[in-house]
């Protein structure tokens, strides 16, 4: 029997402990770039500023995002955790691609809205959050979506700065006892089991809100 | 500056790795796509439960995830070792194949449906219909997104120095530790992997205008070489879940 089902279920709580971990970051990490890809977006409409922001975010979505991790890492001072320059980097790097979303909705909202914003003589703290956004954001819903899971798995790529989420737990047990089949293949599916119902529930959304 | 243009033979070829983990893995990724991207198109429940089950597993698992168990489970299951290039250009393929294999199935559905009709008003065979009437309108959907995927996949490559792949980004790693350089270090892969980023992105937009022009239709963003640089409408990571 080259699968050991004893081994697999005494590492279990190890690698859920990993998935733990997996899961903090992509829920934290995904609140910043939903938090600062708005902000970009909207930013992203001040002329000069604007073009100059689109070029760093330009920057940060065509590299990536290891190498961002690593170099982050190296450069931060020692009191800060892996973990913490990891959700964050993450968090960055994914607000890239919210803020190219959020651009599409502020987009696909009517010229007429923002010019009868205007002729009302709405403030611009109005404008946004009452006309703009609640129109913008709503057809977004399900384009985000699908950056929570893809964020969920570039989360092992925190193995490289010493964040010890689910494959690192696996790397750990699984050389410590040459059971790598186990290890890596339960890794696996741990990430079916999360990424397959979510996808599904994208999917809900996705009908639910109609497509952009 | 200097420091750079000392090390720049090292870093290109770290580069050229890059390249090549780039060019194999879309390749594969690719083929994968456009068969069961079509499977996936078929009346048949079989073909069709087939293409599912590939695009689920392989769109749900992290490509370093299978990376890994390519390297290193798959040597201890069959007792025998991929090349560790290799390992990371299959992991590479199957991982973005499934995101394309969407692609392909969804822009296929997207073909209208006289068309379809129209080829089998004129007793066309399967073959026949997809290779002269659906593939080639199919096509030109499928590239910008396709465009977008190949992207991903260059940054995807960068994983492969976990496994030990020497690739710019463990050229990078070697030169920070001979040299305690950190930040000239790292720029030089950054600015080398931007640079690879924007020739795929010019690439991918003249397959673009190509497809659309066989099609007789004028390509997004108007004619003309400006219209190559001006970014398209939208340009987000399409595809994902």
């Amino acid at each position: 029997m080259f699968w050991d089902f004893q081994w697999t279920f005494e590492v279990l709580p190890d690698l859920l402990r990993g998935l733990g971990v997996t899961i903090q970051v992509t829920v934290v990490g995904y609140l910043i770039a939903l938090i600062l890809g708005l902000l970009i977006a909207m930013a992203r409409r001040v002329p000069v500023f604007g073009a100059v922001l689109h070029a760093v975010m330009e920057f940060i979505r065509t590299t990536p995002l290891i190498i961002q991790l690593v170099f982050v890492f190296l450069l931060a001072p020692s009191t800060v955790s892996g973990l913490t320059v990891g959700i964050i980097v993450i968090g960055v790097h994914y607000s890239a691609y919210t803020a190219e979303v959020y651009r599409s909705g502020i987009e696909g909202v009517a010229k007429g809205q923002w010019e009868a914003a205007r002729a009302l003589s709405l403030p611009g703290r109005r404008t946004w959050g009452a006309i703009v956004l609640p129109q913008a954001i709503r057809k977004v819903i399900p384009a985000l979506g699908n950056y929570l899971i893809a964020m969920f798995k570039d989360t092992p790529l925190l193995l490289a700065i010493g964040v010890t989420e689910l494959l690192t737990e696996a790397q750990r047990v699984g050389s410590a006892s040459f059971r790598i089949v186990e290890a890596y293949t339960a890794v696996g599916l741990l990430f079916l089991l999360v990424s397959v119902p979510s996808a599904i529930l994208i999917r809900r959304l996705e009908r639910r809100y109609a497509a952009v | 500056m200097d420091f750079l243009i000392q090390r720049l033979p090292l870093y290109l070829d770290g580069a050229w790795v890059t390249i090549q983990l780039t060019i194999g893995g879309s390749a594969l990724a690719f083929v994968l796509a456009m068969v069961f991207g079509i499977m996936g198109t078929i009346r048949h429940w079989l073909p069709r439960a087939v293409a599912t089950v590939y695009v689920e597993v392989f769109r749900g698992i992290a490509a370093l995830v299978l990376m890994f168990w390519m390297a290193f489970a798959l040597p201890q299951l069959t007792g025998y070792q991929l090349d560790d290039r290799f390992a990371a250009i299959i992991a590479l393929g199957l991982n973005v194949g499934a995101y394309g294999a969407e692609v392909v199935r969804s822009s296929i559905n997207a073909v209208p449906k006289e068309q379809v009709e129209a080829t089998v008003a004129l007793n066309f065979s399967w073959f026949q219909r997809l290779r002269l009437v659906v593939l080639p309108q199919a096509w030109a959907q499928m590239l910008p997104t396709f465009g977008n995927l190949v992207i991903e996949l260059m940054k995807a490559t960068a994983v492969a120095y976990l496994i030990g792949v020497a690739d710019l980004t463990a050229v990078a790693q070697q030169m920070r530790q001979a040299t305690g350089e950190t930040v000239i270090a790292f720029i030089g892969a950054f600015i080398l992997y931007y640079l690879i980023a924007q020739v795929l992105i010019l690439g991918m937009r003249l397959l673009e205008r190509r497809a659309n022009r066989k099609l007789g239709r004028i390509p997004p963003g108007g004619t003309g070489l400006l219209a190559l640089l001006r970014p398209p409408a939208v340009n987000t990571k399409a595809g994902v879940a």
